[in-house]
């Protein structure tokens, strides 16, 4: 049995409450509040404590789609970026870069928020950037 | 936050006002619980009998939408018996005359017609805050989600000032964060106004600055917001969306409007965990992976940046939204090329000032609250210690403005919707989690007793809720959370989805839907 843990912070809302994620086997089992995050201080609210149920769910995305005909088909992700990529450029050359908008994302991670602005910013050249901080 | 959530517990006086803190921040409720314990006066605004108001010294009730109008009565009884902080107004702000003169109209009288709040509580509301030694302002998006957010803001920043609670420990305005990473998503430059660190884009010194760091031109056009996007589709002005981890079929008001204007997309790309109703309009859906898939940081409300890390591999085929970026960014011809995540905050270190002193290795432990300028800097735990960021900090005379839209005989209600304690935003991850969803299945309407007997309507009975804009259909449940006149609704679910009925109507200034106010009918469903 292989079994570890990994301390992290919550997905759910603001306050930033840490965890320990129980692993067994390449499954997530069960949440362990910390004692020693000075946020939650070895506390969880209902949706902290059972925050590993959604993760492994069999309703998660697993392959990336497009739609082929009106209709979505699993596809490879060289086909699904270059799809995306060049949808991109060709707007983006006919259009301009103003034409493309990105919504940023208050679930994804510092680290990517940073990237997606980049992208917009400098790779399409355009500051329609926003998200859900007013929702 | 101004200041941390911690120092909430050593407040003489806690002032919550249009927020649910137990059920959308139980761990920030907990501080609360623990004040209160400690002797705190506990003040609780909120149109719905929230669980905090059962332990409020005192609760107040307003009408949605009148909070400019009761913060103005709170300063104008503070300001008639004496108990402002004039040492801190006039070392530490200007405009004091403005406002003083603003207020003087807003008797106890006048403010109780229009917020409906009897003139005592106005007045011990007053007493409780004025005189305590610290005293907190906690609030979330019962005050921003309105045609005049930025007014109530700013109305709660003076209630701060005039009392001198802001730039010490266990005081401060404190605006409780909805999504674990909203606060990095800002700092992050997810924003049409500004780069990372809220640098404007368009003063020429910033663009100069990501010019040459980046290696390419840039523009110095402010850009769109979410609305004004969703405006630009449905006007063919915006072409095509990129949306990584966000549902604003759900989350956005009027989802009519909102459906309408994805569907005139050319491209709309959705890159999230689980096929949302925003992922079913999609050209394209990129997989990515959860948080517990990857490495990175998050940034929580009281501005500390902490580490998330990898549990499991990528569930699926799916992908860390950081790889499926740079895969799109190197196939438009803008070359990235970072090996981890820790590769992209050190550029993050090197371009935003309050992240400078911020690295993984510093962040092993407690994490570290921004400013964090240089290596050596220990973090900042509040903020506007002996300046604020503008020197002064600033007043601003403001009048009570209505609504965006108010009932009348064909919509006699008036609508404001939250979360429940075990839902999440659009449920996307709670209603996928077999012990949450089981909880609470299903939305449902709160409706005071009375109008429900006046309806015809029992516990549990189907209703149909109507407003200007869309119809749903949901369950009731009777309960004097709500007075008379006041209904309520969950927004997490898609069965019976309350922003089908919200109103876009935005704050002129921040852009931000009223999403907590709107008229509507409710039948009993035939």
């Amino acid at each position: 049995m292989d079994y570890r843990t990994a301390l992290t912070t919550c997905t759910y809302c603001g306050c930033g409450c840490n965890f320990y994620l129980e692993v067994l086997d390449g499954q997530i089992i069960d949440t362990i509040p910390c004692k020693t995050s000075p946020v939650n201080e070895g506390k969880l609210c209902v949706k902290g404590w059972n925050v590993h149920e959604f993760v492994q769910s069999p309703n998660r995305l697993t392959r990336p789609l497009l739609r082929k005909n009106g209709a979505f088909e699993e596809a490879s992700w060289d086909e699904a970026l270059d799809f995306t990529a060049s949808k991109l450029r060709e707007i983006k050359d006919n259009c301009g870069g103003n034409s493309v908008g990105f919504l940023s994302s208050a679930k994804a991670t510092n680290e990517e928020n940073y990237l997606f602005q980049k992208l917009a910013r400098a790779a399409l050249g355009t500051n329609n950037i926003d998200h859900c901080a007013r929702l | 936050m101004t200041n941390s959530v911690a120092e909430l517990e050593n407040s003489a006086c806690i002032f919550v006002i249009g927020s649910n803190t137990t059920s959308s921040h139980p761990l920030v409720a907990t501080r609360i619980f623990r004040a209160k314990q400690k002797g705190a006066k506990l003040i609780v605004a909120d149109p719905r009998k929230i669980q905090l108001a059962l332990m409020a010294d005192t609760y107040v009730r307003q009408n949605l939408g009148t909070d400019v109008a009761l913060i103005n009565g709170i300063m104008h009884v503070i300001l008639d018996r004496g108990w402002q902080d004039q040492g801190f107004i006039e070392e530490r702000t200007e405009g004091f005359e403005t406002v003083k003169e603003k207020v003087r109209s807003y008797t106890p009288e006048k403010v109780s017609g229009i917020t409906g709040i009897p003139e005592e509580d106005i007045v011990k509301i007053a007493e409780d805050f004025g005189t305590a030694q610290t005293a907190s302002i906690v609030y979330c998006m019962g005050i921003t989600q309105h045609v005049t957010g930025v007014d109530n803001v700013k109305s709660l920043a003076n209630l701060a000032m005039l009392t001198g609670n802001v730039g010490k420990e266990s005081t401060g305005v404190n605006p409780l964060r909805g999504q674990n990473n909203v606060q990095g998503a800002c700092d992050m430059g997810g924003l049409p106004n500004v780069y990372p660190g809220y640098q404007a884009v368009n003063m020429l010194d910033n663009q100069k600055k990501f010019e040459s760091i980046w290696g390419t031109d840039l523009s110095d056009q402010v850009g769109r917001t979410v609305s004004d996007m969703l405006g630009g589709l449905s006007d063919g002005s915006l072409k095509a969306l990129y949306v990584m981890g966000e549902n604003p079929m759900l989350s956005d008001p009027d989802t009519a409007h909102v459906e309408k204007a994805l569907k005139a997309a050319e491209l709309l790309v959705v890159q999230d965990i689980f096929f949302t109703p925003t992922a079913e309009l999609a050209h394209v859906v990129l997989p990515g992976s959860s948080f517990a898939e990857k490495d990175g940081t998050f940034t929580n409300t009281e501005r500390r940046v902490m580490r998330v890390r990898k549990a499991i591999e990528p569930v699926g085929d799916s992908r860390p939204d950081w790889q499926i970026i740079q895969e799109i960014s190197n196939r438009l011809g803008y070359s990235m090329d970072y090996d981890s995540p820790e590769a992209i905050l050190k550029e993050i270190a090197e371009v935003t000032p309050s992240y400078s002193g911020i690295t993984y290795e510093r962040l092993e432990g407690e994490g570290l609250q921004w400013p964090c300028p240089d290596e050596g800097h220990p973090g900042t735990k509040f903020l506007h210690k002996d300046a604020f960021a503008r020197g002064k900090g600033l007043f601003h005379a403001i009048d009570f403005k209505p609504p965006a839209e108010s009932v009348d005989a064909n919509y006699p209600f008036w609508l404001t919707t939250g979360r429940i304690h075990v839902h999440y935003h659009t449920g996307t991850m709670t209603r996928n989690s077999p012990t949450l969803h089981s909880e609470v299945p299903e939305g449902s309407l709160e409706i005071n007793p009375g109008d429900a007997g006046q309806l015809g309507i029992r516990e549990g009975d189907e209703v149909e809720v109507s407003s200007r804009r869309g119809k749903i259909r949901t369950k009731t449940v009777l309960t004097e959370r709500v007075k008379e006149g006041l209904v309520f609704m969950p927004f997490h679910f898609v069965e019976s989805n309350a922003n089908a009925l919200t109103n876009p109507a935005l704050d002129p200034i921040a852009k931000i839907p009223e999403l907590k106010v709107c008229a509507v009918r409710v039948e009993k469903a035939a």
